[in-house]
């Protein structure tokens, strides 16, 4: 048990915003962001030093109900904004939060050089395996036999396992949560966070509209068995193996985070903005 | 370390933040309601809010210049199976009725009745387990009044979830 010698200045509410949430109610997204705020009330970050950068869809619209900085930006490149920002405001505490469609679909691309890149950033995706905010489309991460209006008979495509490629990647730090547990999201968040490097938690988040079936992820969801890994060839064959179901952390890897450092060759905004004047 | 609760603080540090937690659910369940426009049971979880939030009162008085120990949400001890995360809670529904925010209002209370029983049967400070009892005896009042409650709100007709105008319209 970590006790730590005092409370929290804030509490989780000090970091939610005064915009209630447009979610559909038993959305998992809601516990999601119970999470996030839970890890900074324990990590003490003032809402000023914390910056949530999203992309488009439902699980995108977290940064308007915290009381963070945040960032809505454009659909699958919410790695790549970022990125730009971690570089260049280093002092800042950085989170990415996207779904599964954001992510790996439209900014598959980014996805993969994030994680090769390894700034020191947080991306969590709330994986619901569908489009749910243009109505139930399959995502990456669909099952092949998801049979729906949209896609009959499923798309008997193979899906994309997003913890395997961030480990090839090159992510430093992989989890997997489970809305259903937001206590033990949360403690993921923290310790995403604390870990130098590129941290991937994906948190298997629930769509109670598109996705009635996801209600059976209470009884599928389990806690790893083992400690994480340290070894990549351990973690790969773990993640390779995996049900798609296991949480925590799964591999914490020991690569230096990328960092400016005086290596840009970028200067101040005036100098910038003084290249484009015509 | 015990997996047991051994000292009265950190009893008292268990209360705080499972009242807590009871409190801000209950908060955003009732802003999810408002927001679908289900303003009876928006109502109703803002109620069992507010008396979530006197009984945090209540705990704080009752802990009075105690030092309590800081303990993170998921280092709750024997909490897994009691947990009060409503938030996001699957049962939740844009049409649902008082009656269904009752009945969950119920299991959670009954989860924390759990949670005392658990540290009064496993504690061996008998000072813990006093104090434990009376919580414990305490939530069990709020069970009667949820079921007195639960009397006299009409039962849900069996199509209550029916929406003839759904906002989203599933495949």
């Amino acid at each position: 048990m970590s006790v730590q010698p005092a409370a929290p200045a804030l509490t989780a509410r000090d970091y939610k915003s005064d915009v209630k949430p447009v979610w559909c109610p038993g959305c998992g997204d809601y516990s999601v962001l119970s999470s996030i705020t839970k890890a900074l009330t324990e990590l003490a970050l003032p809402p000023e030093d914390v910056a949530i950068i999203s992309g488009i869809g439902c699980s995108s619209r977290i940064p308007a109900y915290l009381n963070t900085y945040g960032f809505h930006g454009v659909h699958g490149r919410a790695t790549a904004l970022a990125t730009g920002l971690k570089l260049s405001r280093p002092e800042l505490t950085v989170l990415i939060t996207g779904g599964d469609g954001d992510g790996f679909s439209i900014g598959g691309n980014h996805f993969l050089h994030a994680c090769r890149r390894n700034v020191d950033m947080t991306y969590i995706v709330m994986d619901n395996r569908v489009y749910g905010m243009t109505k139930g489309q399959p995502s990456p991460t669909t099952e092949p036999d998801w049979d729906s209006a949209l896609a009959p008979g499923g798309t008997g495509l193979r899906p994309f396992n997003p913890l395997v490629i961030a480990l090839a990647s090159g992510a430093n730090f992989i989890a997997r949560g489970f809305a259903g547990d937001p206590n033990g999201s949360a403690r993921l968040i923290v310790e995403a966070i604390k870990n130098p490097g590129f941290s991937f938690i994906e948190i298997l988040s629930p769509c109670v509209t598109f996705r009635p079936d996801q209600r059976e992820w209470k009884k599928k969801a389990h806690a790893s068995p083992v400690d994480a890994t340290e070894d990549i060839g351990k973690a790969a064959r773990r993640l390779m193996t995996d049900d798609g179901y296991t949480t925590g952390i799964l591999y914490i890897g020991d690569r230096e985070p990328f960092a400016l450092d005086g290596k840009s060759s970028a200067g101040q905004p005036a100098e910038i903005e003084h290249q484009f004047v015509v | 370390m015990s997996e047991t609760i051994e000292t009265i603080e950190e009893l008292f540090a268990h209360v705080q933040v499972m009242e807590r937690e009871a409190y801000d659910c209950y908060l955003d369940l009732a802003e999810q309601m408002e927001v679908h426009n289900n303003r009876e049971v928006a109502e109703l979880f803002n109620k069992l809010a507010q008396d979530e939030k006197n009984h945090l009162t209540y705990v704080k008085e009752r802990v009075g210049d105690t030092k309590i120990p800081h303990i993170a949400p998921w280092d709750l001890k024997n909490f897994e199976e009691s947990g009060l995360s409503l938030t996001g809670a699957r049962e939740v529904h844009y049409m649902m009725t008082p009656y269904h925010a009752l009945k969950l209002a119920l299991r959670a209370e009954q989860k924390t009745v759990a949670f005392f029983a658990g540290v009064v049967a496993s504690s061996k400070n008998q000072e813990v387990c006093g104090v434990a009892a009376e919580f414990e005896k305490e939530e069990q009042h709020h069970i009667e009044l949820i079921n007195e409650w639960l009397d006299k709100v009409p039962r849900p007709e069996e199509d209550w979830d029916e929406d003839p105008d759904p906002p989203v319209q599933p495949t």
